[in-house]
């Protein structure tokens, strides 16, 4: 079937097997292979990207699902437009050492930038509840903890400039 | 220009621009052209015997290209996955060493044992025809658990295996602890079960394989710890591809933690399917199919003695475990429980008799194999217990037992009677750290607290040393060792004064690209920037052992450090040539060549330069370019250790453990970048109470069912399980490395579980609970307590 939706800020026609989940569309046909696929129970969140602007595991959600959507994966997180920066989200891990092989990262960026938009004030127990839904294996979760935080409160000052 | 960052510094990775922006590379990600894509079809069964493949509705189905299955791998007399280690009996006969197809031929061991793999146009249609393939099974009892294996009744896996018993292993003086056991004022006992664990690294494993009939060379993408190896042991000793034919590249893989350390089954299927059917074929592992194929870890039944004088001195300490080995022999499997296992049960106390004893044993399980630690958290585990229960027994505070038998540092080197000689340490002064960063002296305040909530806190310590940096390869070789355990760098700089090094470790996840070049940038005074690091495809990297068991910036570092003095070696004789001046004085540093006592200099640059376009060069004596090579064998372990200090609340209503304070005091020698151990240390420590609190792998006794087959089912540790720990080092330096440096990688595995459970049990000694066992689940802990209420458990 064909689908119209906006992905990373493109408007984007696809032709579709309605059954194709999005992650496996992502990195199978669009070739955004920045999207993770970790698990088979949709536990582990490597797979999360935003759908209209709410953090979604990809690999829990239909292709058709799509259509008239506006979708953004890791690939489409970036700093101000036109800055070639990254996002705020993204330095926050990196300076704080949030990450360490790699792969839960796209899945735990994409939660954290919602979580800090859905609640301008996180604690450090908004934050650890927040990404009950993805597991990292490699950090214990406390770079990633102190990240989000500070991920969080640079989106926040970003935006009060 | 940038700036040289040294050792010590913290400077941000460099890997992780392409992984925050979603462009890492890793095997899933990677697409050939024509490639064909692949399925394992895994046995369901624990234990049966294999009566006849049907394959032809399979390669009816549409798409299907072929249905590879045992029949096929014998007919190409191809070999059988090979045991890296060969451990012995106490009277020095060999361990049973079955062979361990790549498909299963006559009988299946384990639930996921691979049966055939078939190829077909995409994963879909290759999973359509598996689904067609008619397997005839005729099922056998199976046997999971390493008590009931080594019955006389329970189920034989090979007919050539009796009792099931791989190796019946020993280490230290028998009699000598005997005779000590004879004058102890007392003993302490404990049996207890070290709970068998799933890695879990956060990407499945993978893998694609391509044929170039042209060159009549293959190329095998993996998501494998030791690309180098892999390329040894399937080509050399399964496929018989020469080496010079074969490329195994290992790109970006999205952790380890040791379940990528072994050379599987499935890279040898699908690099011998490639040719066969002449087109590239990609597999990638669904999580379920991790779960009954990634190599499972720990999985002990011990029973420990510790002899005690009456002053609490320990006399003698002996140790009885079955280690199960799943139903085969994987790369690494025997040594992991005994040579990794037995000699660390000295830990940082100067106990002057120990024996241990290991029956390592076949069983329907996935083969066990190293994981996080290895061996280490196992020995940790069972001595920090047993020191808590003696002391607990006699009578003495738990830090003054362990006070009156550390090993003091001024005693070092200090020669255990369990083979290792620890070269340095200062264990009393982790202690102390520790005792002050978790201030202690106010748990009694913390305590009341909970109790006022109608919680119970405990307080857990573990006091531990591991061995790290795998191996000085004689040792390794008198243990049972069939390879080297030596890492090689290569460090090419080039004509502009940028340098790429090419090392034999694997990055996935440690930080190598940014610790290694910490240390170009530190020796050659080349900016940090300007310093790329190569690893994990044979075709770029000369050779190399791979990551595991801590051993990357111990035994790989120092190459990369003695490759680095080479350069600088002949940097001086051609700053000689060119200053004029006698190569004796010649002075490197700060990036600059200057002759003694004068202002003449030549920068790094101006080195390099010359030493590519040799037109005023000392050719006569010395070759054009500036490159050189080192391999680094060790001469001893290294010994790392330090104190943790766990506190934990329990909820008596019900049964759940709470991990609400951590600390860790640890000795990792030199550290080149703090920030990186900080975040070593915390995934480290992670894992760990993963075992003790959550994880365990459960199989059904007779089915051999696997039953914690998935993330819903297998818990792992989530962020709102943990508190914020607190990590420190106190380091003493190690003196055999080049720079002083011990490893991090999995001392946090090592000392929390210990740590963990010393705590739980503290926190319920009031009501006689003298042992729990991991993973200390609230189900466990609120049947614990049902039972200690009971007026005959509060004796």
């Amino acid at each position: 079937m064909q689908i119209s939706f906006t992905l990373n800020g493109r408007p984007t026609n696809l032709d579709v097997e309605p059954a194709t989940l999005v992650a496996e569309l992502l990195r199978e046909q669009l070739h955004l292979t920045g999207t993770h696929i970790g698990c088979d129970t949709s536990q582990c969140g490597a797979c999360v990207v935003h759908l209209n602007g709410l953090p979604v595991k990809s690999c829990t959600l239909l292709a058709p699902a799509l259509d008239g959507a506006t979708l953004l994966t890791i690939e489409g997180l970036t700093g101000a437009p036109g800055s070639n920066q990254m996002h705020p989200m993204q330095e926050a891990f990196r300076e704080h050492h949030g990450l360490q092989c790699g792969f839960c990262t796209p899945g735990m960026l994409m939660t954290a930038v919602a979580l800090a938009t859905e609640k301008p004030d996180l604690t450090e127990a908004d934050v650890r509840h927040g990404l009950e839904g993805n597991i990292c294996r490699c950090t214990g979760y406390q770079n990633i903890v102190i990240s989000v935080m500070a991920g969080a409160a640079a989106m926040h000052d970003a935006k009060g400039e | 220009m940038g700036n040289v960052i040294g050792i010590g510094a913290a400077p941000k990775r460099k890997e992780d621009q392409r992984f925050l922006t979603g462009r890492g590379n890793y095997v899933s990600d990677i697409k050939r052209p024509g490639m064909a894509a692949g399925v394992f079809v895994r046995s369901p069964h624990g234990h049966a015997l294999l009566r006849g493949i049907d394959k032809s509705a399979a390669l009816a189905s549409p798409g299907a290209i072929a249905v590879l299955t045992g029949d096929d791998v014998a007919d190409d007399g191809l070999g059988s996955l090979p045991c890296g280690w060969g451990i012995t009996d106490a009277k020095g006969v060999p361990m049973k060493e079955p062979p361990f197809p790549m498909l299963a031929q006559d009988k299946v061991r384990f639930v996921g044992d691979m049966v055939a793999f078939v190829i077909a146009e995409t994963p879909e249609q290759a999973n359509a025809a598996a689904d067609l393939l008619k397997i005839d099974y005729e099922v056998l009892p199976s046997v999971v658990g390493v008590l009931e294996a080594v019955r006389p009744d329970a189920p034989q896996l090979f007919d050539d295996v009796p009792n099931n018993i791989c190796c019946d292993w020993e280490l230290g003086d028998k009699a000598a602890v005997e005779t000590a056991f004879k004058k102890a004022a007392h003993v302490a006992r404990l049996s207890l079960v070290n709970n068998r664990l799933i890695g879990n690294p956060m990407e499945p494993r993978a893998a694609i394989a391509e044929y170039e009939p042209g060159t009549d060379r293959y190329t095998l993408w993996t998501t494998s710890q030791f690309p180098h190896v892999v390329r040894f042991l399937m080509g050399a000793l399964v496929l018989n591809i020469p080496q010079h034919k074969l490329r195994v590249v290992a790109p970006d893989v999205g952790g380890g933690f040791g379940v990528k350390q072994f050379h599987y089954g499935e890279e040898a299927v699908i690099t011998w399917a490639a040719k066969r059917v002449r087109r590239p074929v990609k597999w990638v592992a669904s999580r379920s199919e991790g779960y009954v194929s990634d190599r499972h870890g720990r999985d002990h039944v011990t029973e420990a003695e510790l002899a005690l004088d009456e002053t609490g001195k320990f006399l003698a300490f002996r140790v009885n475990t079955l280690a199960n080995m799943g139903g085969y022999l994987s790369t690494f499997g025997p040594n992991i429980p005994t040579n990794l296992y037995g000699p660390l049960l000295g830990g940082v106390y100067t106990t002057p008799a120990i024996y241990c004893n290991v029956k390592v044993v076949f069983t329907n399980t996935v083969p066990v194999d190293a994981y996080r630690g290895a061996g280490r958290p196992e020995a940790t585990f069972v001595l920090e217990r047993i020191v808590d229960v003696a002391a607990s027994e006699m009578g003495i505070d738990r830090v003054e037992i362990r006070r009156r038998n550390m090993i003091p540092k001024e005693a070092y080197p200090y020669q255990t009677p369990v083979l290792v000689q620890y070269d340095s340490g200062d264990p009393m002064g982790c202690l102390d750290g520790a005792l002050v960063a978790a201030d202690v002296k106010n748990f009694g305040v913390r305590k009341a607290a909970s109790a006022r909530k109608g919680k119970f806190r405990g307080l857990g310590y573990s006091t531990y040393v591991e061995a790290c940096g795998l191996a000085p390869s004689r040792f390794a070789g008198r243990l049972g060792a069939r390879g080297g355990l030596y890492e090689s760098a290569t460090v090419r700089v080039h004509p502009t004064g940028q340098v790429t090094v090419m090392i034999g470790t694997h990055n996935h996840g440690q930080g190598h690209e940014t610790t290694f070049a910490q240390i170009v940038s530190d020796k050659l005074g080349v900016a940090f920037e300007n310093v790329d690091i190569v690893f994990g495809d044979t075709d770029r990297v000369q050779f190399g052992m791979g990551t595991y068991g801590s051993r990357s910036l111990v035994v790989g570092g120092a190459a990369l450090s003695k490759a680095t003095d080479k350069v600088i070696v002949k940097g001086k004789k051609i700053a000689a040539h060119l200053l004029e001046a006698s190569e004796a004085d010649i002075q490197f540093e700060a990036g600059k060549f200057s002759v003694a006592g004068t202002d003449r200099i030549k920068t790094f640059e101006e080195i390099a330069g010359a030493a590519y376009v040799p037109h005023n060069y000392p050719l006569e004596v010395l070759e054009p370019g500036l490159e050189e090579q080192a391999y680094y064998d060790p001469v001893n372990f290294t010994y790392p250790g330090g104190c943790h200090i766990a506190e934990v609340e329990v909820d008596p209503e019900t049964g759940t453990v709470t991990l609400v304070n951590y600390t860790a005091v640890d000795d990792v020698g030199t550290v080149i970048n703090p920030m990186i151990v900080e975040g070593q240390l915390h995934g480290g420590i992670v894992q760990g109470v993963g075992q003790a609190l959550f994880e365990n792998a459960v199989y059904d006794e007779g089915s051999g069912q696997l039953l914690s087959g998935s993330l819903m089912d297998y818990c792992m540790p989530r962020a709102d399980h943990l508190p914020m720990m607190k990590v420190a080092t106190h380091s003493t330096l190690c003196t055999h490395t080049p720079m002083g440096v011990k490893g991090c990688g999995e001392v946090g595995t090592i000392g929390s579980p210990a740590a963990v459970i010393n705590a739980v049990v503290d926190a319920l000694s009031h009501l006689g609970v003298t042992h729990v066992d991991m993973p200390a689940t609230p189900n466990r802990i609120w049947r614990l307590l049902q039972n200690a209420s009971l007026p005959v458990a509060a004796e």
